[in-house]
């Protein structure tokens, strides 16, 4: 077996003996029973709401935990020097990443399949299933962000608030760019270099609003050139992570 | 290059062609994704004032200055000759009514109603923003009198209907007691009522303002003297 294999495969022990499940049972219990609750106050559309609400929760849950789950491991290896124990193996610095990257992406993919389940109580396996995969890649994305900031700052608090922030923003940046373009906005030369500078930052972040979309639980399954957009997407920044995480990592002197 | 950084050159050429291809292709792929436009029907309803308190984590006042970024960000592109034609009125008075209760203080949605959205170019939806805000104006006189008379003077030019403008400046009259309330407000009922023609009503008026000592400053005074004045030699002169 490679050995970036035998990392991913041990990376995936060390989730599922962690207290990551656990705490997932524990976020799915809270959704589901939050769900329930509202669906009890609600006068109309209660499957709707319990639906809603609990992948809404599920999904932001899910991305917390597994980026928190990421950063305090790593960063703990890096503490107690299991990371240049692995890296005296033979086991190139891209295979290590890739290895661990592979790890937390399984461990997202178990995530999400355990969090899409419970919704098919209120919608059709087609939307959930659009939707559990959109959410698996949307934590590989989240995996890919944990991995860059925690290996590169080397602290859980920064690396957490980073994600946090990219996170946010990724979810944010549409409607940011929608209101600097706002009808009742005055065109000045400020407001065209703040339009601009949002523009450009645009660029540099995943459109996280476009996926994993509860609405698609709700009003059947998007279009395929919307569901691909969407996902594509994902991927690509991902990749992106992924490159930019291992060439700062190329780079450190350990 | 610092201490705990290598240099570029131990970094494979694999590695350096997929960060370059990498990056092109998220910008790329960014750039080319067409934004999410917001037409006039998307306005969604509006949500309950008590749901946009509730989400707003104990900071209604940015929530509720949020909700308005929101509702303007609808409706007039750049090429749109007619804003706000077909905008739904009865949603944007909901979110305007939303954001207003969310935050009683704020005078966004006021102005919004008062200086943006009444100046559509249909009558039926500018007496809508209109209405909104002789309601808000209700709620609180003394504090949101200058968008009723911003109302009052929208009725009267844009709308043309007198009687309308007359009912808002009499509510304006009899309801504020603010002192900062200039002259031209106080006296917008007369002039309306001169301009309705009714010049014995609208002599009652001065007479009434002149003997309230609501006039402090005697310029004020005199110039509503002479008016009352004018407008009896005017009555007087008419067959």
């Amino acid at each position: 077996m490679p050995a970036s294999l035998l990392l991913a495969r041990a990376t995936l022990l060390e989730a599922r003996r962690s207290g990551l499940p656990w705490l997932a049972l524990g976020l799915l219990a809270a959704a589901l029973g939050l769900a329930v609750f509202l669906s009890q106050v609600a006068v109309t559309e209660s499957r709707e709401l319990q639906a809603a609400f609990a992948a809404a929760l599920l999904r932001a849950g899910a991305a917390f935990l597994l980026a928190t789950h990421v950063a305090t491991s790593l960063v703990r290896e890096a503490n107690d020097k299991v990371l240049e124990l692995a890296l005296a193996l033979p086991l190139s610095r891209s295979e290590y990443y890739l290895g661990k990257l592979a790890g937390y992406g399984a461990a997202g993919l178990g995530l999400a399949l355990v969090f899409s389940l419970p919704l098919l109580l209120w919608s059709g396996p087609a939307g959930v299933a659009l939707w559990g995969a959109s959410l698996a890649l949307e934590l590989l994305l989240v995996c890919a962000a944990s991995l860059f900031f925690a290996l590169t700052l080397a602290q859980v608090v920064p690396a957490l608030a980073a994600v946090a922030g990219l996170y946010l923003l990724g979810r944010a940046i549409a409607s940011i760019q929608l209101l600097a373009r706002g009808p009742l906005v005055e065109e000045n030369w400020l407001q065209w270099l703040s339009r601009g500078a949002v523009d450009a930052v645009a660029l540099l972040l995943p459109r996280l609003d476009a996926a994993t979309k509860s609405e698609w639980l709700l009003y059947g399954p998007p279009s395929a050139a919307e569901y691909g957009m969407s996902v594509a997407g994902l991927v690509v920044y991902a990749a992106l992570l992924a490159a930019a995480g291992m060439f700062d990592f190329h780079r450190r002197n350990l | 290059m610092s201490a705990s950084e290598r240099p570029l050159a131990v970094v494979p050429s694999w590695l350096w062609a997929a960060l370059a291809f990498g990056l092109a292709a998220q910008v790329a792929w960014q750039a080319w994704r067409p934004l999410p436009a917001t037409a006039a029907e998307d306005l969604p309803p509006a949500p309950r004032a008590a749901a946009l308190r509730a989400a707003s984590l104990g900071e209604p006042a940015a929530v509720s200055r949020l909700a308005m970024l929101y509702v303007q960000a609808f409706d007039l592109g750049a090429g749109n000759v007619l804003p706000y034609r077909r905008l739904d009125y009865g949603r944007l008075r909901g979110w305007l009514r939303a954001a207003l209760d969310t935050d009683p203080r704020s005078d966004y949605p006021l102005f919004a109603a008062a200086r943006i959205y009444a100046e559509v170019d249909d009558p039926a939806k500018c007496r809508e923003m209109l209405d909104f805000v002789h309601e808000a104006f209700l709620e609180n006189p003394g504090g949101r009198w200058p968008w009723l008379a911003q109302a009052a003077l929208l009725a009267k030019h844009r709308l043309r209907d007198l009687s309308l403008a007359r009912r808002y400046a009499a509510d304006l009259q009899r309801l504020t007691s603010d002192p900062r309330m200039p002259l031209w407000a106080r006296q917008m009922e007369i002039f309306i009522a001169e301009d309705m023609n009714e010049l014995e009503a609208a002599k009652v008026m001065l007479g009434g303002l002149l003997e309230s000592g609501q006039l402090q400053d005697p310029a004020e005074r005199r110039f509503v003297k002479e008016r009352l004045e004018e407008l009896e030699r005017r009555m007087a002169s008419k067959p």
